[in-house]
């Protein structure tokens, strides 16, 4: 394993899923369902078994919008407001109308939802406004679950498969992609008709504050992968300058996570145990005030569950340390805290690119288009806000029905075997070489460079310091890098995925020159909010080779928003902090 | 420009005694997201090849015979 061997093999399928995490697979079983006499590829860079961000399971839906809890255009609302109106509703309220028949299927798939003494779906209030967080007291099972969907459809499934760059077709119409085997380095060229990229999160941008590569928020193979592959192929991607930084367990790095804990009487704190914001629901608002509160001098910031009987942090635990990130308990046992004792010190993440905690992403419609024809995309590596993980399944299913409709009617487009050979070349130039830089130590400067230079506060002057030294480490990409096996390889190839996400967080970032989404986009020489000049999306993509931002103008809103509604998510700091 | 060897305590450990490699269990590597296991041509035992791990632990749930050990990366501890 992991040597090099020479090899192409050329496969031909109608729908081609790329990411079997978690809106892959719910892509690949809709569109199979809906013409079941399609060839449908779920291609993985890890195994889908265990792969995505869901790896071990998910403590519950967060945004889950249920009859009786909660409407269509409340859910829209709550969501526009809290991306400061930066929204295109259709794609939003479409998610809202269809997610909970998506809820209905997952619980027949077996992965059960917290229902009450009356067999109803019991929610619990997270959000400032309205109630749709639904726990999943056996979200162990959610990859299981999806797996078995996955086989009995018949779904051709491609493992340990890394893809590197879609193919298009002379006038622009997608036509397959390009993957390297991750343990062999063999290609394999996939056309397809329509291709869906549900390839997570870009969350190997910034650094961890321990330093350790992989001590990541997301699942650290979800590289930014999908993000750089849309823009070589020519697709338009959203607002990247609206970051992904979440409020984390300093150094463990995972969610703290009031979401589950909050219900339960737990809540964010100041180092005097006191509670400084109104809501512990992730936002860009939310966050700058965590921000704040950390650099003051009542920081750090803390999880505090102290108060609570120590039954019900009995309880609480029991969720945290058995499912999402299990490995948690330990962390907390090897340092000697315990919840009902100590408060737990958190920190803010590294920034990454996430819909589905954040806004921005490639750019797609309400039915997952992105400007490519034929190109789809869902989950957090597209531009629907908010998503989470009921996001990734509607969204996936969403695609996979629209790209089954469109793969019946059209004939498989040409691509150009010339690119191929050139995409061969580019990847396996750093197994040409005899020395040189290895992946690891590119990456690490790499993503130390985005947190000296692009993290929040935002500056322009340093951000143009950090486009050249980035460049350089391109350079040294091209013409040093070495690998010495196909592990390597891939690690090497991610490189290239987070030097292309860390330009377009630079580029994003200095293009929008107000301050908005809160910490996400605080620009320290831009401070104030210009809504005359900036309430309206940025589109970036590649134009001529070059890549280029412009403004794009946000939908009439189809759920309309009181000018006093606007700026609930404003006040998140507790007034009284007596 | 020559490479070193920078050595690493690795996270994951895998108890030789009770790992079935040898009798054709790859399960460990064939889960892990971050494919870090390998087994030893030397020992026919799993273990961690490269110290690139999420600390996710499907490495450690689906091993039939409770042979791997997930802690937390030193850097985090
Ligand atoms: C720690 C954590 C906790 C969370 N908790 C919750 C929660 O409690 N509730 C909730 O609703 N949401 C939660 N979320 C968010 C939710 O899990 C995600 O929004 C959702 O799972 C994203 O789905 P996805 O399909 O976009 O990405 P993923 O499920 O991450 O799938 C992406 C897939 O693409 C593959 N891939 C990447 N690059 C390539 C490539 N080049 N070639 C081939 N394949 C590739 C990856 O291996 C992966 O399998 C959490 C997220 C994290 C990280
Ligand atoms: S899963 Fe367990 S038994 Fe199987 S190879 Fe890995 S460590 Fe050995
Ligand atoms: S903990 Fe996760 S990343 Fe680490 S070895 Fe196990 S499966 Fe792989």
């Amino acid at each position: 394993m992991d040597n090099f061997v020479e090899g192409l093999t050329e496969v031909t399928c109608d729908v081609l899923v790329i990411g079997g995490g978690t809106a892959g697979p719910m892509a690949a079983l809709k569109a199979k369902q809906k013409n079941p006499a399609l060839n449908v590829v779920l291609l993985e860079k890890a195994n889908v078994k265990r792969s995505g961000a869901i790896s071990m399971g998910m403590d519950g839906l967060n945004n889950a919008v249920v009859p009786g809890y909660a409407t269509p255009e409340q859910y829209t609302k709550e969501i526009t407001i809290a991306n400061d109106g930066i929204v295109d509703q259709a794609p939003v309220y479409k998610y809202a109308s269809r997610c909970y028949e998506i809820i209905e299927e997952l619980d027949r798939f077996g992965i059960r939802f917290q229902k009450n003494a009356n067999g109803d779906f019991d929610l619990k209030k997270v959000h400032h406004l309205g109630t749709y967080v639904l726990p999943m007291p056996n979200g162990d099972t959610v990859k299981k679950a999806l797996y078995r969907q996955l086989k009995r459809e018949r779904i051709l499934i491609s493992n340990r498969f890394m893809a590197t760059r879609l193919l298009t077709a002379r006038e622009g119409r997608i036509a397959g992609a390009v993957a390297v085997n991750t343990r062999s380095a063999e290609f394999l060229v996939l056309r397809a008709k329509t291709v869906i990229l549900c390839m997570g999160a870009a969350g190997r941008l910034g650094l961890p504050h321990s330093g350790y590569l992989f001590g990541t928020y997301e699942n650290p193979t979800n590289s930014g992968d999908g993000y750089a592959m849309a823009y070589h192929a020519g697709a338009a991607l959203a607002n990247l300058e609206c970051y992904q930084i979440n409020p984390l367990i300093k150094d463990y790095n995972g969610p703290a996570c009031a979401y589950v804990a909050g219900p339960f009487g737990a809540y964010t704190a100041n180092s005097e145990g006191k509670r400084f914001i109104e809501s512990d629901y992730w936002s860009g608002q939310m966050m700058q005030e965590f921000y704040n509160e950390l650099q003051s001098g009542k920081g750090p910031v803390f999880l505090k569950l102290n108060h609570l009987h120590p039954d019900t942090v009995g309880e609480i635990e029991e969720i945290l340390h058995k499912v999402e990130r299990p490995s948690r308990g330990r962390f907390h046992e090897a340092r000697g805290t315990d919840y009902r004792e100590k408060m737990i010190e958190m920190h803010i993440s590294e920034i990454g690119f996430c819909s589905g905690h954040s806004a921005s992403g490639v750019f797609v419609d309400e039915f997952a288009r992105t400007t490519v024809p034929g190109l789809y995309a869902a989950g957090d590596m597209a531009s629907v806000p908010h998503n989470y993980m009921l996001g990734a399944f509607t969204n996936g299913a969403v695609a996979g029905e629209h790209a089954a409709e469109v793969a019946q009617e059209i004939d498989l487009p040409d691509y150009d075997p010339d690119f191929v050979r050139l995409e061969r070349v580019r990847v396996l130039a750093p197994t040409r070489r005899e020395d040189g830089i290895p992946p690891n130590q590119l990456e690490y400067k790499a993503r130390r460079l985005v947190n000296d230079y692009l993290q929040p506060p935002k500056v322009t002057a340093k951000m143009q310091i950090g486009q050249a030294r980035l460049a350089d480490v391109r350079e040294d990409f091209e013409t040093a890098l070495v690998v010495r096996n196909a592990h390597e390889l891939m690690r090497a190839l991610e490189v290239s995925s987070i030097l292309d996400c860390a330009d377009m967080a630079a580029h994003a970032s200095l293009y929008r020159t107000e301050s908005r989404w809160g910490l996400y986009h605080h620009r320290v020489d831009y401070p104030d909010k210009d809504d005359d000049n900036w309430f309206c999306h940025t589109l970036l993509s590649k134009v001529d080779g070059r890549m280029t931002s412009e403004k794009r103008a946000i939908q009439p809103y189809v759920v309309p928003i009181e000018t006093e509604e606007r700026s609930a998510y404003d006040r998140l700091r507790v007034l009284n902090q007596a | 420009m020559p490479l070193a060897l920078s050595p690493t305590t690795v996270p994951v450990v895998v108890d030789d005694a009770k790992c079935i490699a040898d009798k054709g269990c790859t399960v460990c590597v064939d889960v892990c997201p971050l494919d870090v296991l390998r087994i030893s041509d030397l020992t026919g035992k799993a273990y961690m090849k490269f110290d690139e791990c999420w600390y996710c632990m499907p490495c450690e749930t689906d091993c039939p015979t409770g042979a791997v050990t997930v802690n937390i990366p030193y850097l985090l501890r």
